[in-house]
């Protein structure tokens, strides 16, 4: 068995009211709305409103928004960690709502912000846990049984993907930040999904780590043809390294297409309420985006 | 696993011949094999030291490791829950809510002795529960569980609850009182053989269902979502475990009262030595719980000879400085 199989399965059931073109396409959203607290029934409180898109197979989508726009949950609701109020999501064209968990995480692995490990494991053991939705079968084996060669295998082939194989007897407890982060992707690789769900993979981390990762990340994407989902606060780490961005406002879909698109002064403006400038990357010339210079007061009567 | 298995053995052995009273080795194996040759455990056959041996000393030391092993379990699966490596049935009140069901059921006299096999582990289990419940809403915040904030909650929870058992002892016939206090210090007394039987099938059948739950531990130590993302059922692992814990702690401290830092000192020690997956860690925390208590229990018989220390004393002594030194150390390495 391969680590990454060819994402286009050929999908069955549909989930309704969506389009034939399933399989070429590993999300299809419509109508999402979430909240959290169910008794609270006012409008605004709506997490997410009546959210539509689709996330192609094999292309990197980064989430972006303010504070509060709805980007965690909606990336856990793709990772069905949540569940939505109303709409439909359908993974490679099969229903979310209705495919047992464990078939999602053979599908979908989901790598959340905060990953809190208080044991000492050691990095082979963590990334080993990724190849639990594939022991399922047998009830004694799903929660006794132990890994397999292969499972061994497919962590050791996941740990190359992440540059750990050396660290791999060290306790996850002694790891720095970005060899945590990318045990944990590690893991989420071991799980040897589709689809990659990514909460800030770069917060916290230094400007070497946040390359190391965003690289790790657009080479599963060309050499294995994963489906990348990111949520990042950081549209320059965005507008980098992902095809499309999709600009989440207050819980609704603000701009979705390429960075070109949606990174844009008049966009910006409107999400995020203030001004900022726009340039291009000098290498690859996608939109870069640089906080204005701090004017005072004093200085802004000067210029008027 | 093995070697764990036959150490325990070798451990018990030696074990029973301290006392009040030396028993050799050879003395041990004369008197067992008598009895298993004659089917009898009259004192007219097997003589006053045999008698000792085997209606007093034998079930009291395989009481202790049942004991110790239920506990260091327990311990081992609240921590993994919780993520939390201080926590322990005696620290979170869980103990102390079992031990004021099983107190109460003696006050209104559902139970007729201390060690009785009756409701009393019932009693325990629904102290257990409710109080793992209150615990875990009081230290919950925003589906987190801060590692301050169990702590306080279970101390809180600890000081109510003795301040009830206090209560419950001091209106009952002194007599009763007496015993029930020796009781609630942890000690362990011979029970009968038929009782120690039930209590071992109960115990062992409720390990082996903790044990099955090992590998969905492993994951549920990611945190609860990643462990969901995995495809766990994490509330219906939690529910189970949680049950588990309780219905075990229950019946623990019917019968021995409250016994404490074992289930916090043997995981910690356990994971120190042969690492954090709870399929090796579980077990081997059951075997090593119950010769650390086996142990403790025989310096509680022996010390002060012809008197006893309550065996929940010396554990007390033992795990309270232990689990300073660990609060210390976590300060000084996460805060």
């Amino acid at each position: 068995m391969s680590l990454f199989p060819e994402h286009a399965h050929s999908m069955i059931d549909k989930a309704p009211g969506l389009g034939a073109v399933a399989s070429r396409r590993a999300y299809q959203v419509r109508s999402l709305r979430f909240h959290y607290h169910p008794l609270n029934r006012g409008a605004a409180s709506w997490v997410l409103d009546g959210l539509t898109f689709d996330v192609d197979a094999g292309e990197i989508l980064g989430i972006v928004g303010p504070n509060g726009s709805g980007k965690t949950s909606l990336l856990k609701l793709l990772a069905k960690v949540l569940r939505p109020h109303a709409g439909d999501i359908a993974l490679f064209g099969r229903d979310l709502g209705t495919m047992p968990q464990v078939e999602v995480a053979r599908t979908v692995a989901f790598v959340p912000q905060e990953n809190p490990q208080v044991f000492s494991f050691t990095v082979m053991e963590t990334v080993l846990l990724g190849r639990y939705p594939h022991h399922h079968g047998a009830k004694w084996s799903a929660g006794f049984g132990w890994e397999s060669a292969e499972d061994v295998l497919i962590a050791e082939q996941a740990m190359q993907s992440t540059d750990l194989t050396h660290l791999a007897g060290r306790s996850v407890m002694e790891l720095s930040g970005g060899e945590r982060q990318r045990c944990m992707m590690a893991r989420a690789l071991a799980q040897a999904p589709q689809v990659l769900l990514l909460d800030e993979p770069t917060a916290f981390l230094d400007l070497q780590h946040q390359i190391e990762i965003c690289a790790i990340v657009r080479r599963l994407k060309e050499e294995r043809g994963l489906t990348v989902v990111l949520v990042s606060h950081d549209l320059n780490l965005a507008s980098q390294y992902c095809d499309r961005i999709l600009m989440l406002k207050a819980g609704a879909l603000f701009r979705l297409g390429p960075p070109q698109e949606v990174i844009d002064a008049d966009v910006l403006r409107a999400v995020y309420g203030c001004d900022v400038l726009i340039d291009r990357h000098p290498e690859s010339g996608v939109p870069r985006v640089t906080m204005p210079q701090y004017r005072s007061a004093k200085n802004l009567g000067d210029r008027l | 696993m093995a070697l764990l298995v036959v150490m325990s053995v070798a451990l018990l052995l030696i074990c029973l011949q301290f006392g009040t009273q030396w028993i050799g080795l050879s003395q041990i194996i004369d008197i067992v094999g008598q009895v298993l040759r004659e089917g009898t455990v009259e004192s007219d056959h097997i003589g006053t030291t045999g008698v000792i041996l085997i209606q007093v000393r034998l079930p009291r030391v395989l009481l202790g490791f049942l004991v110790g092993a239920c506990l260091a379990s327990v311990g081992v699966v609240l921590q993994a829950l919780l993520r939390n490596p201080l926590a322990d049935p005696y620290v979170l009140g869980v103990s102390s809510g079992a031990a004021l069901g099983v107190a109460l059921a003696i006050l209104l006299g559902v139970g007729t002795t201390v060690v009785a096999f009756s409701v009393l582990p019932l009693c325990g289990f629904a102290g257990g529960l409710l109080s793992l419940v209150v615990v875990y809403r009081m230290a919950v915040s925003y589906g987190r569980l801060p590692i301050h904030a169990l702590l306080l909650a279970g101390v809180i929870l600890n000081a109510i609850f003795s301040a009830m058992i206090m209560f419950v002892t001091s209106i009952m016939e002194p007599n009763r009182s007496v015993g029930t206090m020796t009781w609630l210090m942890g000690t362990l007394t011979a029970p009968s053989y038929p009782a120690l039987a039930i209590l071992a099938c109960y115990l062992l059948g409720g390990l082996f269902l903790l044990v099955k739950q090992a590998r969905r531990l492993n994951v549920l130590t990611l945190g609860e979502e990643s462990a969901r993302s995995l495809g766990i059922d994490t509330e219906h692992v939690k529910r189970v475990v949680y049950v588990l814990s309780a219905l075990i702690t229950g019946a623990v401290v019917s019968v021995s009262g409250m016994i404490g830092f074992v289930g916090m000192v043997i995981p910690h020690a356990v994971r120190f030595l042969l690492g954090a997956d709870h399929r090796l860690l579980l077990p081997a925390s059951a075997c090593i719980g119950g010769m650390y208590l086996v142990i403790a229990d025989t310096l509680a018989r022996t010390l002060l000879t012809p008197a006893e220390i309550p065996v929940g004393i010396v554990t007390a002594l033992a795990g309270g400085p232990f689990f300073i030194y660990l609060l210390m150390w976590r300060k000084e390495r996460f805060a």
